[in-house]
């Protein structure tokens, strides 16, 4: 077990570090000079020069990639052009908003729908199983940012029961911040749901049909007991994987729900800042959000082998 | 021969009808999508005008139309560029093992270590908001997923005996790879290439209402939602019915992949 946890731990390792090599060459791509984007147009050309050797860009590369790569690892994101703050402070501050958001919905969706995939494989091929099966489909295909826009103009513009537009803090009002968060948490949760439920009934009714839940069965257990005991705990691991997917692909997405509810969040920030050619905000959140991705999947392994013990072995 | 199922028939008349609007779209959309009408400003459907018309009273639905061939457009383009690069790469490995197997694997586990649309939006910070931004970014970023699938089929049908068959009989290694590996591989490619054509018309869209995708005037169902956002309150048609376009779009992907792979890939199924 042991091993496995510290094996898993530095497999990690190499990948950050693709990434951050992916990243860095990315923004080798961006065209023109660094040191002008810095500076403005209106610079002189031995103030340019001045600066590009003052990032360093006159070295060679793999020095460029040392001295950045220490950067990081120091917690130095580098300063956000346009707003002119270290990136790091911004990214946490505005991740706050979004983590909360992706959390609550995350949370909700599973609680929501691996009982109902569960119930839908035990009962497959019935009514019941049919609505909920062809339901996840129809939900899988409307994309987030039109079911927020739908929510918004029928609980929003039309019935008025939700506020439309703003964010409030939580520490500022709860009640209020709970009522701005309903419809981003709601949208979330009925976009996400299709593809969790399809996999808890998928893998619910494979398990169901091997022997060891016959045996169970011929036991004269409870369907009850058959299904919690027996299939359940073998029927989740596959499902654990795709929500820690489902978790870290919506850190990249929630820009576009971010944007439907005017929420400040780190996908706001990040496409802001492409707008506005804030390269080291633009990076810092391509960095910041890759590598909680890789963090959360490095988690979802650690946490799998409980799940079904044979991985650590 | 099987019957055809039901989401074969459904999905691949949604299917059609999308391919059919994306490639006669001038004769089929009434007016011209870029045609400003300022007194049918933000009218409902009906009127003057079929789907009524936009925040500058241009015709919804020749706009719904042409956004179709955008949409359709660029995620035929993109899904063969992905696809492309990713049968190269894929076979390349699969085909060569050793270190080019390794070094191909490097990058291909670096850019699937990215989730979502994040490696998109980093590709799109270069190359910039256009449809060939969006082109190579998006193609890139789907790269990956085609390569891994063809590495693993290639290594797994090489294995098989009328590969060896080939190789006995005198055929050179390429013409082995040619003619019997790689015709064998192109069932999961199918299939995946059908299922990535709708992530790509989901991504395009999200893009475009992003902002960073295909740049107005010229109509994309995510640029049309994304101006009609700040008018949903007087003119909700706006909002409802490019979106409904992308619903039933992806639905109708949707549906024909799942189609596809019980059809053509059984041991796929799920």
């Amino acid at each position: 077990m042991l091993r496995f946890v510290l094996s898993r731990l530095f497999s990690a390792v190499p990948t950050l570090v693709l990434v951050a090599v992916t990243i860095f060459v990315l923004m080798r791509m961006v065209p023109g000079d660094p040191a002008t984007l810095m500076l403005g147009d209106l610079a002189e050309p031995d103030q340019v020069a001045a600066m590009r050797r003052s990032m360093g860009l006159d070295d060679p590369v793999w020095v460029q990639f040392l001295t950045w790569a220490g950067q990081i690892l120091r917690g130095d994101f580098g300063t956000s052009i346009v707003l002119g703050d270290p990136v790091l402070p911004l990214i946490l501050d505005r991740f706050s908003v979004s983590a909360t958001i992706v959390l609550a919905s995350v949370l909700l969706a599973v609680a929501i729908a691996v009982p109902l995939g569960i119930l839908a494989a035990w009962h497959q091929d019935s009514a019941g199983d049919l609505a909920v099966i062809g339901s996840s489909t129809l939900l899988l295909s409307i994309p987030s940012f039109w079911m927020g826009l739908m929510l918004l103009l029928v609980f929003g513009l039309e019935l008025g029961w939700l506020p439309i537009v703003g964010y409030v803090p939580f520490g500022q009002d709860a009640w209020a911040a709970a009522r701005a968060m309903i419809l981003p948490v709601v949208t979330i949760v009925l976009v996400e749901m299709g593809s969790i439920v399809r996999m808890a009934r998928a893998s619910m009714i494979e398990v169901s049909r091997l022997e060891y839940i016959t045996h169970a069965r011929a036991k004269g257990l409870s369907e009850r007991a058959v299904m919690w005991r027996h299939a359940f705990r073998n029927a989740f691991a596959p499902t654990w994987t795709l929500i820690g997917l489902v978790l870290g692909s919506l850190l990249a997405n929630i820009a576009v729900i971010e944007t439907v509810f005017t929420i400040p969040g780190l996908g706001r920030l990040m496409i802001d800042a492409i707008y506005g050619r804030d390269y080291p905000l633009v990076q810092g959140c391509l960095l910041f959000i890759a590598f909680l991705y890789v963090m959360v999947n490095l988690l979802v392994d650690l946490v799998y082998p409980l799940l079904d013990p044979r991985v650590a072995e | 021969m099987r019957r055809l199922p039901l989401n074969l028939w459904i999905g691949g008349t949604v299917v059609g009808i999308l391919l059919l609007m994306a490639l006669f779209a001038p004769w089929i959309a009434p007016v011209d999508p870029l045609k400003l009408d300022l007194p049918a400003r933000m009218q409902g459907p009906g009127g003057g005008h079929l789907l009524g018309g936009d925040e500058f009273g241009r015709d919804i639905a020749s706009r719904l139309i042409y956004g179709a061939r955008t949409s359709v457009g660029i995620a035929l383009v993109t899904t063969l560029v992905a696809v492309a690069l990713g049968l190269v790469f894929g076979t390349l490995a699969g085909f060569l093992r050793g270190l080019p197997d390794r070094a191909i694997m490097i990058f291909n586990d670096a850019f699937l270590a990215f989730p979502g649309l994040l490696l998109a939006l980093g590709f799109m910070t270069v190359f910039g908001a256009s449809r060939t931004g969006i082109v190579i970014a998006l193609g890139l970023a789907y790269m990956p997923v085609v390569v891994r699938l063809v590495r693993g089929t290639v290594l797994s049908v090489r294995a098989r005996e009328y590969v060896e068959a080939s190789r006995v009989g005198g055929n050179s290694e390429l013409y082995t790879m040619v003619r019997h590996v790689l015709p064998n591989c192109m069932a999961p490619v199918i299939v995946l290439a059908t299922t990535m054509f709708g992530w790509i018309i989901l991504s395009e869209s999200s893009l475009s209402f992003l902002g960073l995708g295909v740049p107005p005037p010229a109509p994309s169902w995510g640029n049309m939602l994304s101006t009609a956002r700040p008018h949903a309150a007087q003119a909700p048609h706006m909002v409802i019915l490019p979106g409904l376009c992308i619903a039933m779009s992806l639905l109708g992907v949707n549906l024909l992949g799942d189609a596809l792979r019980d059809w053509l890939d059984p041991k796929m199924r799920g």
